[in-house]
């Protein structure tokens, strides 16, 4: 299995969504016959169907490919898959440090977009060589040369080598295994000295505990050996290395240069995260691996079971989908509203998305969530500084001297037209413009800052909305700015409801929480009372709506003694009714909870 | 002897009305004939399972029972007195439109021994009786009513409605003084459901129907109850009124899970602990039958708790409310021991009262009551 150095190739594709990422690794594979079309799913990389779905990938993961070269030499390709979300900007630039190179896929009818930017930036830091690929060429929109032009004027690479491919059809494929030979440097490295290796992915395997993806850079892991993950100091041995193909095939040593597995008794994820250096616990090499981070939550919800639904199962499924990603955080809380529950903590916006809706379809759980939040610094009269991301936790105004929000840098690409729709959005979300960059005639780029809170509102769908889907938006944490922010809670019949609590700035307060009542009072059936549904900061009432008594509610007569009619009537009632949830003595659905975080075009 | 009542479906009508969603079709000869004869093979089945019973209450309902040649009504009754135990005294209803009816068909169902009129007004209002898709106006009516009270039929019954597109409250009791002064024995107030699939049903979604707001409509309710109670009507059910003893005995079986057997397209039965109802579609209907079969679609087993849901859904919608002492009786157990909550939470919300015998529905509960019937429903 041992192959040399010369011939490894180590390479990413990095993409925008829906250039074809996925469909250029199925190619890949298909034609170095490593796995038969029979046993290839739509897309092998993508294993869960959620990412499927939705066209992006999650967890990254390694397969090598073995390629017999025009020069007729053997190659070994291993093709590291890396999540295209910015959510993953962490574990992508760490898979991109186990490669030597990337290639970079570009739409030919779309052309360069704001995340194919962020991750050819990534890719540059890690000195990466980059080879452009440009895909789709078999769509009658395509501008194959235009696009060429474009990566070579906006990213400043030459791509006048760029192979002309259509992943889709397997247009010119051979193209694209001949320029990896080419153009991708094979791996330095040096087997003599101790090991080191890069962790660039790591899953929960119930049968061989923990299973590291590595990336050795210097020396060689093998079986039985005692090994050390230099952040924790902690030590294993090594029970299994292998290489992955279409399955894993255990090898008796990986050495300096290779890609594969390593599988070492350790219980938890967290205790091998992404970015760890693996080294000799005996000869232990002097330089970890630059740049391992501890992955921090960038947002957090409440996550509560729903009526009916148990709170245990909702913590097992949290524990499942935490053994094989670190990066979810969660610790149990109480709500007066939903009861017991748990504050969650996610990358970005999208982890929090799939995790909600991991939970609901994987475990078939019903969950309440709430609005999602940031942590916020607040520095307090008496000197102390504490991080807030639960509103509830947040201290009386009495005892703040001022509150921190978190602040992003967000490229936006647009097509020119709707420069003014976004600078309109931004301005409303309290953006500060930096500048704004013609990529060409049609296409801009702003750069603008935003705060994180704004972001996580309803940004995405409101961008989405004004610009048709055409503008991409990538954001990165810039840092914290001191800011006018307060509590705005709402209190349904005069209680104060927990769940809907969020943290605004003052000049947003009045208006969102004329929204939040607006909608309440549309999606709360009415009672036979009136019930005041307010929007308050402490307690100063800034808006107020009311749902009206209801005044009848009889059925229908039974007309010629049809009473089973009334009765399914009855029992579709009492279904809605037990999902309701009893807020003093008022019964609010579900649906409530979800409404106040839905982007309302009207509003 | 047990007592039974028969419905008997006549699902023919000369239009349909806009707000009207049970089963009926356009006159058709041919298909009246045919109908008229599967009516006759079910009454044949029946005749051999209800020979126990003693028949207390016949009711010919429609759909437009008036609007056929009175000759089938003859026919069906021909057959009814020949299959069943029908008591002398039984309570013997047909219902008729205005304008559909005649003193011969009059004379005839007298003939038949039909002994109760229900006559469809829904409203004394010309304008607002367009607006509905009515075929009649306000003096059809009154012309009805005089040629029903000619031929000697003493217990008649009107519907009314509330809650019409332009109705006013002024409409519904001006409407229902002119129904008052001809001094009938029973009047029906029907609030107007949109029914999905109906003709309003549309003009609603297309923001088309000026229709009276819930305060408006509940004013008429309540508006048209105290002018009921003033001139002498009792109310003994959230929409029925009558005069002292002439409440219409079919229907308190609804209400009171008294058996009865409905026949025809789409009826529905109650009894031998099962509520079944007969395919709605006359070709289904008509096939069984040619089977020498009862063309049944679904039915639903009564079990205890079904059966107690029942007792307290249906039965407090009656003024006499629900009795503790009855439903000790027919149940062996204590109300409290299944409702003892529900019954507290909506008396303290003043939607029903408890007299220390029975449990009724209160002013507002006559307005919300599906909100105590759901509490019931279990």
């Amino acid at each position: 299995m041992h192959v040399d150095r010369e011939n490894i190739r180590n390479f990413s594709i990095i993409a925008h969504i829906d250039h074809g990422k996925s469909t250029l690794a199925d190619r890949l594979i298909e034609k170095t016959g490593m796995i038969t079309q029979r046993e290839m799913q739509d897309q092998v990389l993508d294993k869960m169907d959620l990412e499927r779905e939705r066209g992006i990938t999650i967890k990254l993961k390694a397969v090598r490919l073995n390629y017999k070269a025009n020069n007729g030499k053997d190659y070994v390709f291993n093709l590291i898959d890396t999540p295209g979300h910015v959510d993953f900007n962490y574990e992508v630039s760490r898979s991109l440090a186990a490669c030597e190179g990337a290639i970079l896929v570009v739409d030919a009818t779309q052309g360069v977009e704001a995340q194919t930017l962020a991750n050819v930036y990534l890719a540059i830091d890690q000195d990466l060589e980059i080879f452009p690929v440009i895909n789709k060429v078999d769509l009658p929109s395509a501008r194959p040369e235009e696009v060429a032009q474009e990566i070579e004027d906006i990213i400043g690479i030459d791509a006048s080598y760029a192979p002309h491919i259509s992943a889709k059809e397997g247009l010119n494929i051979d193209q694209v295994l001949e320029g990896i030979v080419e153009r991708i440097p094979a791996p330095v490295g040096d087997e003599n000295k101790p090991l080191k290796a890069l962790i660039f992915d790591s899953y929960y395997d119930p049968y061989k505990g923990v299973t590291c993806y590595i990336r050795v850079f210097d020396g060689k892991i093998y079986p039985g050996m005692k090994i050390k993950l230099m952040s924790t100091g902690k030590e294993f041995e090594v029970t299994e290395v292998g290489i992955s193909t279409s399955k894993q095939i255990p090898v008796d040593f990986l050495s300096a240069g290779e890609v594969g597995y390593v599988a070492a008794s350790i219980k938890n994820v967290k205790e091998a995260r992404v970015g760890d250096t693996i080294t000799d616990a005996y000869n232990s090499t002097d330089k970890p691996f630059p740049g391992y981070k501890k992955v921090t939550s960038m947002v957090y919800c409440g996550i509560y079971p729903a009526e009916g639904e148990d709170f245990n199962s909702v913590r097992d499924a949290l524990e499942k989908l935490q053994v094989n990603d670190a990066s979810l955080v969660f610790e149990p809380e109480t709500s007066q509203a939903l009861g017991f529950g748990f504050r969650c903590g996610f990358l970005g916006l999208l982890h929090m998305e799939i995790i909600q809706e991991r939970l609901e379809r994987e475990f078939d759980l019903n969950i309440i969530t709430t609005a999602p939040s940031v942590i916020y610094k607040v520095h307090k009269t008496d000197g102390e500084i504490i991080d807030i991301q639960n509103p509830s936790n947040l201290p009386k105004p009495s005892e703040i001297d001022y509150i921190e929000e978190p602040i992003v840098s967000a490229s936006i690409m647009t097509p020119s037209e709707y420069v003014g729709a976004i600078m309109e959005l931004c301005q409303n979300k309290r953006g500060t413009f930096l500048n704004m960059e013609y990529l060409d005639q049609k296409r801009v780029t702003l750069k603008y800052e935003l705060p994180l809170n704004e972001v996580i509102y309803d940004f995405f769908d409101a961008l989405k909305s004004k610009t048709r889907g055409y503008a991409s938006f990538d954001y990165e944490l810039k840092g914290y700015n001191r800011s006018e922010l307060v509590k705005l809670d709402i209190l349904i019949n005069g209680e104060l409801v927990d769940a809907f609590s969020m943290i605004v700035h003052e000049e947003k307060a009045y208006e969102r929480g004329r929204i939040i009542a607006e909608k309440l009072v549309d999606v709360i059936p009415r009672h036979q009372f009136a019930i005041p549904i307010q929007a308050a900061i402490g307690s100063k009432i800034i808006a107020r709506e009311t749902i009206r008594a209801l005044r009848k509610d009889v059925l229908a007569k039974c007309y010629g003694g049809d009473i089973s009619r009334k009765k399914k009537l009855l029992e579709k009632q009492k279904e809605g009714k037990k999902r309701m949830r009893q807020i003093g003595s008022v019964e609010v659905p579900q649906e409530a909870f979800l409404s106040v975080l839905k982007y309302d075009e009207k509003k | 002897m047990n007592e039974l009542g028969i419905y008997i479906h006549i699902p023919f009508c000369i239009k349909k009305c806009d707000y009207c969603d049970f089963i009926s079709v356009k006159l058709n000869d041919g298909l009246i004939e045919e109908y008229i004869n599967d009516l006759i093979k079910e009454i044949e089945i029946y005749s051999k399972l209800i020979s126990k019973y003693v028949i207390d209450s016949i009711f010919i309902g429609g759909g437009t029972p008036s609007s056929i040649d009175s000759k089938f009504i003859g026919k069906i009754f021909e057959k009814l007195y020949s299959s069943f135990n029908i008591d002398s005294k039984a309570e013997i209803t047909i219902e008729v439109n205005p304008g559909t009816i005649n003193k011969k068909k009059l004379e005839a169902y007298k003939d038949f021994g039909i002994n109760r009129i229900s006559l469809g007004a829904q409203s004394l209002n010309d304008k607002i009786l367009q607006n509905i898709g009515r075929i009649h106006n306000e003096q059809d009516i009154l012309n009805t009513i005089k040629l029903i009270k000619l031929e000697g039929f003493d217990n008649i019954n009107s519907d009314l409605m509330i809650g019409l597109p332009e109705q006013t409250l002024h409409d519904v009791i001006s409407s229902l003084e002119k129904i008052i002064e001809l001094n009938l024995t029973h009047i029906s107030l029907y609030s107007l459901i949109i029914e999905e699939g109906t003709k309003l049903y549309k003009l609603e979604q297309n923001g088309k129907l000026n229709l009276p707001n819930e305060d408006e409509e509940r004013l008429m309710y309540h508006e048209a109850k105290r002018l009921l109670e003033k001139n002498g009507y009792r109310q003994y059910e959230i929409s029925n009124f009558s005069k002292p003893d002439f409440e219409c005995k079919h229907n308190l079986k609804y209400w009171t899970l008294k058996p009865y057997v409905g026949i025809g397209l789409n009826s529905h039965s109650n009894i031998w602990d099962y509520r079944y109802w007969n395919y709605s579609n006359f070709k289904e209907y008509h096939n069984y039958l040619m089977k020498g079969k009862l063309p049944i679609e679904n039915k639903e087993y009564i079990n205890t708790i079904s059966k107690i849901t029942e007792f307290m859904i249906l039965g407090i919608r009656l003024n006499s409310g629900i009795n503790r002492e009855e439903f000790k009786r027919v149940f062996g157990t204590d109300m409290d021991y299944y409702y003892k909550d529900a019954i507290q939470k909506n008396i303290n919300n003043g939607l029903i009262f408890d007299d220390g015998k029975n449990i009724k529905l209160t002013s507002k509960g006559l307005d919300l009551s599906n909100i105590v019937e759901l509490d019931f429903y279990i």
